[in-house]
């Protein structure tokens, strides 16, 4: 076999490779749409679930994911934001700068259920607050830090070198240089990748599993220190622990759950998109 | 003539590689210096050095003392020295902000808030860079919009307007056209009345066009310093006179 | 500047400082919350029994904890996640890095963003109501939710990463590199295989480990879907258990401060150590040159 047939049969297969990859993604998409997409009426969306989680909607389960959502974005990103400006503004190329990236390598790679325990043990049971929004937040909020400094660290490398210098010689400090002659143009950067680690910790299921998440509650949280439903978790109880759940209830929970999260997904997009055409340099 | 700034035995590396070797120059007030010599022998780092922008770099150290009037700089807080000295780098760099905007950034960082003295400053900066008649009715104009040699004169206008003692010029002129030069050297000898200027330039028809003394570098060390006029037409040292030449260069 | 102003920028640059050092007290802090509860455990229970003991029975009358089915529960899976996404996912990064047009190259890219963004909760579903019943049909089996089942969804969750990381390894090998292969009358496909994979291999060497990583770790899929049976299985079709699952299935049933309950963090303390060493050494990878 000479060699361009053989470049055309590698080729095929390493086409079909891909075909195997994708066709369940859309596949997997079609279904739950296809499925869940009854139950998607204004009812589900907001009611609470009645009889056993059998009928009703799940609209507490909804808003408990959005103020887990809202909580986390308050913890993560100052203090994500506040570390990728030490590193990318004030870390000299030492072995505590080394240890901090190691740090946050190894952060990104904990799995979910080491931080579902590890919030457990320090928030939960040491610092006292219980089980509540406030301890699920704060887990969530360390877990979503990699991805925040990341992007934000990368926003600010993107900065031209010469701002810096420009502000420096007319006389700012680095403060004031990096608040007003690079951190304006990194926010794109630190949006999109905020919204793209927030949009992950709303999917999220075993970190609030003993830090948050409550099968069903009968009133909607009324500070931080209450539990609260969420969609995650509802998904794995109605799908786990209640028995003949009906189909469409099952399936709409999860179509509005991916719904969220790839709404999230796509604001992240469209804004990277966005940012990326107004380059001002 | 009143000194101004005095470097005693000012030596820079860059890592393990020396680029300035034992430098002793002053600077009088009010006066152009022309600083001129081949690439690489230490004009940018001496300009440089004065505001301590080498420091950007984390291989940058010194040795020796930099004097501002008779104080050592060393002793003065970076964002201090640097409001005193201001730079005009090569690259004409602008902000991607408005005209206005470019000229009032360094002023706004220095706590000035009010709006009337903000027109004030940006309005006299820009005469002083003769640049006002041509943007004064475009001032909320992106800066990146002008011309090379307009940029240029709004980062003169940008450094005026901090009111800054001295005014170090890296090149200024390189990559732009005879009218944009000429307006410049214009401004620069008007700007003589009030600051001090040292002039770091490729070019050695300019340096004789517009400073009263000059100083000539080669490889990292001070050959030559004297009157314009008399550097120009009988240096003492054969180097500075080959180079005036164009013996090498 | 004003006084008001310097003690403003002052303290924000401690903040920021602070903030760098904080990371650092976060992983400290795992460990040691890890690391306290478990030597709790291991003062009431041998250490050597723990891990390699055969039988987790948390609540027998004599309560067992071996962590050797759930260890091997975890590595089984893991496995054959890896013997399935591993060709797939770096096939795929070559065909999206080399073969495909780049009008297709941005469909198929946003496609494989997409699927990193399904979260675990909702393919688990997927498990539950879809893909275990069909596996069970095939094979078959009493049950569909065995390790196979978990090990299929595990594996596409694992492309991704695979795919991404391996996908930019290719994309860094120089232009210069190829474009010497073409030279020499090289096809693209030649010069595909047998120059730039080699070139890229560290980092997707590097792709490969941090799947194996994102697979030890996930839970929420185990959990549903490879069957609830903490015991040393014979095949991939058997139900059977993760340390993952174990966690969390188990922690709501056990006493605060109780053998079960310490013995939960030890296996935690093992899954922390196990994936601090692979993403230490994906991560020496990624940046071997």
């Amino acid at each position: 076999m000479n060699a361009h047939l053989r470049e055309k049969f590698a080729f095929f297969i390493l086409g079909i490779a891909t075909l195997i990859v994708i066709l369940p993604i859309l596949g997997t998409l079609f279904y739950i749409l296809k499925n869940g997409i009854s139950a998607i009426n204004w009812e589900f969306l907001t009611q609470p679930p009645r009889n056993g989680m059998k009928e009703g909607g799940i609209f507490p389960a909804i808003v408990g994911t959005i103020y887990l959502i809202i909580g986390t974005m308050i913890f993560s990103l100052p203090l994500g934001v506040l570390s990728a400006i030490y590193l990318s503004e004030y870390a000299k190329d030492n072995f505590f700068t080394r240890l901090i990236k190691l740090a946050i390598v190894n952060l990104s790679g904990v799995p979910s259920i080491v931080y579902g325990l590890f919030g457990f043990a320090l928030f939960v049971i040491f610092l006292k607050f219980g089980t509540s929004i406030l301890a699920g937040c704060l887990t969530l909020a360390i877990m979503s830090l990699p991805v925040i400094i990341t992007a934000t660290k990368e926003a600010l490398e993107a900065v031209p070198q010469s701002f810096r210098e420009i502000s420096l010689s007319l006389g700012a400090t680095k403060w004031q240089t990096i608040r007003y002659c690079v951190l304006p143009y990194a926010w794109g950067g630190i949006l999109t990748g905020t919204i793209l680690s927030l949009s992950r910790a709303a999917g999220e299921t075993a970190p609030i599993l003993f830090t948050v998440a409550a099968f069903y509650l009968p009133y909607l949280p009324r500070s931080i220190f209450d539990q609260v439903m969420a969609l995650p978790y509802h998904l794995y109880a109605i799908s786990t622990q209640v028995p003949n759940i009906p189909k469409k209830i099952s399936f709409g929970t999860a179509l509005v759950l991916i719904g969220i999260v790839f709404i999230m997904n796509l604001i992240s997009s469209i804004l990277r998109a966005y940012f990326r055409r107004k380059k001002l340099w | 003539m009143v000194e101004i700034i005095k470097t005693k035995n000012l030596t820079a590396y860059f890592g393990k590689k020396c680029v300035l070797k034992n430098i002793n120059i002053e600077v009088y007030k009010n006066e152009i210096l022309g600083v001129i010599g081949p690439a690489n022998s230490g004009k940018t780092t001496f300009l440089k050095a004065l505001n301590r922008l080498n420091y950007l770099n984390p291989s940058y150290h010194e040795e020796g003392e930099i004097l501002l009037e008779r104080e050592n700089i060393k002793k003065i807080k970076d964002n201090v020295l640097r409001k005193k000295i201001g730079i005009i780098f090569s690259l004409p760099q602008v902000l991607p902000i408005s005209i206005y905007d470019n000229v009032a950034y360094g002023p706004k960082i220095h706590g000035i808030r009010k709006k009337s003295m903000l027109d004030e400053i940006v309005e006299d900066a820009l005469r002083k860079a003769y640049l006002w008649e041509e943007v004064k009715d475009r001032l909320r104009e992106a800066a990146t919009k002008l011309s090379g040699g307009q940029q240029q004169r709004l980062c003169i206008a940008r450094t005026l307007a901090i009111e800054p003692q001295i005014i170090l010029y890296d090149e200024p002129c390189s990559g732009l056209d005879p009218i944009s030069t000429a307006k410049i050297e214009e401004a620069m000898r008007e700007l003589k009345k009030h600051y001090t200027q040292i002039l770091v330039t490729n070019n050695t028809k300019q340096a004789a066009r517009i400073s009263q003394r000059c100083a000539f570098f080669l490889m990292g060390e001070l050959i030559e310093i004297n009157k314009t006029s008399i550097l120009f037409t009988s240096p003492q040292s054969r180097l500075t006179d080959d180079y005036i030449r164009g013996k090498f260069g | 500047m004003s006084k008001l102003k310097t003690i403003k920028e002052k303290t924000i640059e401690f903040l920021i400082h602070i903030s760098g050092f904080l990371i650092i007290l976060f992983v400290i802090l795992i460990f040691l919350f890890l690391l306290k509860d478990s030597l709790s455990f291991f003062k009431e229970y041998p250490f050597f029994k723990f891990l390699i003991g055969k039988k987790w029975l948390p609540i027998s009358d004599n309560p067992q904890f071996g962590l050797l089915p759930l260890l091997l529960g975890s590595l089984y899976v893991t496995f054959f996640a890896l013997i399935i996404c591993v060709p797939l996912g770096v096939a795929s990064a070559m065909f999206i890095a080399e073969v495909a047009p780049s009008s297709l190259r941005g469909i198929l890219k946003s496609l494989v963003e997409i699927l990193a963004s399904i979260p675990s909760v909702v393919l688990g579903f997927i498990g539950i109501v879809a893909l275990g019943p069909w596996i069970k049909k095939i094979f078959h089996l009493s049950t569909g939710l065995c390790g196979f089942t978990g090990s299929l969804l595990l594996a596409f969750m694992a492309l991704p990463t695979i795919i991404s990381i391996s996908e930019d390894a290719i994309n860094s090998v120089p232009k210069s590199v190829k474009e010497a292969a073409f030279g020499l009358g090289a096809t693209r496909w030649q010069t595909l295989w047998r120059i730039i994979l080699p070139h890229a291999s560290s980092g997707i060497i590097a792709a490969i480990m941090l799947g194996i990583g994102r697979v030890i770790g996930e839970t929420m899929v185990v959990m549903m879907v490879t069957g609830n049976s903490p015991v040393m299985v014979h095949s991939i079709f058997e139900p059977l258990r993760t340390m993952t699952a174990t966690i969390a299935s188990e922690m709501g049933e056990t006493v605060r401060g109780g053998l079960h309950y310490f013995a939960l963090f030890s296996v935690g303390l093992i899954l922390f150590i196990i994936t601090f060493i692979i993403n230490f050494l994906a991560d020496l990878f990624l940046h071997k040159k």
